[in-house]
């Protein structure tokens, strides 16, 4: 508890961390949900990839407007939704997933709204990413220069947050297939 | 004023110019308020519920919204649904509990509404109140006013 008020004093949050290895992608989105709703301490999960390919969409995403549905169907792809927002992803053993869930109250200075959180997670990982490449938020993406690397997403709740990211450390082009280009996209996606 | 102050917000929004949230949000006389900013408009046993025009300010262009099913029960201060906005689900909280009696379907077809009149056509959900008591846990209009402000000082 002391370490806790200490940390609160210089504005960072104390965080569990939990590093998984091949966590396939469900059970961690279980898990995240779960401790989002029922914990009251702060956590940090790396997931060092997911034991098979699978396609994640937000909460409201349309498969059929998201989806090439017959090459999904034909490669019989999983394709989960999501409890947070935000748009569509492949995901497989090439992706780093880095999920942090936080009190409102343990984070000094973020309000519990989409931009600000965005806006702490993004300096946050400015400082991860610091002298590669030419890091920026960028229309709520994480990108290099002009080049998207990962997806973001955010559920909030009354008093705790959740923002997690898929980081595409690697690809299979071919998987990218499997999506169709979303109706509303930034600029630079296209 | 208010109006343009939104009309304003939403075209530096779309031409993705920041911009700085509104020195104030509107807020209305006879409703009542709860601090995770769902406003509630009572008339007799019947409570009609959505988000604030602080809340959907700072939440930005809601996308989607999560609709409960007619006929659940809903807790004060508990979540019955949520909205997304700028890649984020954010729950909706209950100010009363009760049952839910309707639900607004337009939302389904037209989310925006909870930006553009989160008073009146954007709200959320028609509750039969059990406990009119419980009102008295929230906050009048000027209470709420003075809440927004207190909040946004501290960030």
């Amino acid at each position: 508890m002391m370490i806790q008020q200490q940390g609160k004093k210089v504005g960072l949050p104390l965080m569990n961390l939990v590093r998984l290895n091949r966590t396939p992608i469900l059970k961690q989105l279980h898990l995240e949900e779960k401790l989002l709703r029922k914990s009251s301490t702060n956590w940090c999960i790396i997931n060092d990839g997911t034991d098979t390919p699978a396609i994640v969409m937000g909460i409201s995403g349309k498969p059929s407007e998201l989806l090439e549905i017959g090459s999904v169907l034909r490669d019989q792809v999983p394709v989960i939704k999501r409890f947070t927002g935000g748009g569509t992803v492949v995901v497989d053993k090439g992706t780093v997933f880095v999920t942090l869930i936080c009190n409102k109250d343990d984070v000094p200075g973020v309000q519990p709204y989409p931009r600000s959180i965005m806006s702490w997670s993004g300096l946050l990982y400015n400082q991860v990413f610091k002298g590669i490449a030419d890091f920026q938020l960028r229309e709520n993406d994480y990108v290099f220069g002009n080049r998207k690397f990962g997806g973001n997403a955010q559920s909030i709740t009354k008093n705790r947050w959740i923002h997690h990211t898929s980081f595409l450390w690697d690809y299979a082009e071919g998987n990218m297939a499997f999506l169709k280009q979303p109706a509303r996209a930034p600029e630079y996606r296209m | 004023m208010a109006s343009r102050l939104l009309w304003a917000s939403r075209a530096a929004s779309y031409l993705r110019i920041s911009v700085f949230h509104r020195g104030f949000s509107s807020v209305i006389k006879d409703l009542k308020y709860a601090d995770s900013h769902e406003w509630v408009k009572v008339d007799g046993n019947s409570a009609t519920i959505g988000i604030t025009d602080h809340a959907q300010d700072h939440l930005g262009d809601v996308v989607y919204v999560e609709l409960p099913e007619v006929g659940v029960t809903v807790k004060q201060d508990a979540s019955f649904g949520a909205v997304e906005s700028v890649k984020a689900t954010s729950d909706v909280n209950s100010p009363v509990s009760g049952k839910v009696v309707e639900v607004n379907e337009e939302l389904s077809s037209s989310p925006a509404l909870v930006n553009s009149s989160p008073y009146e056509d954007g709200w959320i959900i028609k509750v039969e109140m059990d406990n009119a008591g419980e009102l008295k846990k929230l906050m009048d209009a000027d209470q709420y006013t003075k809440f927004c402000e207190e909040e946004d000082s501290k960030h």
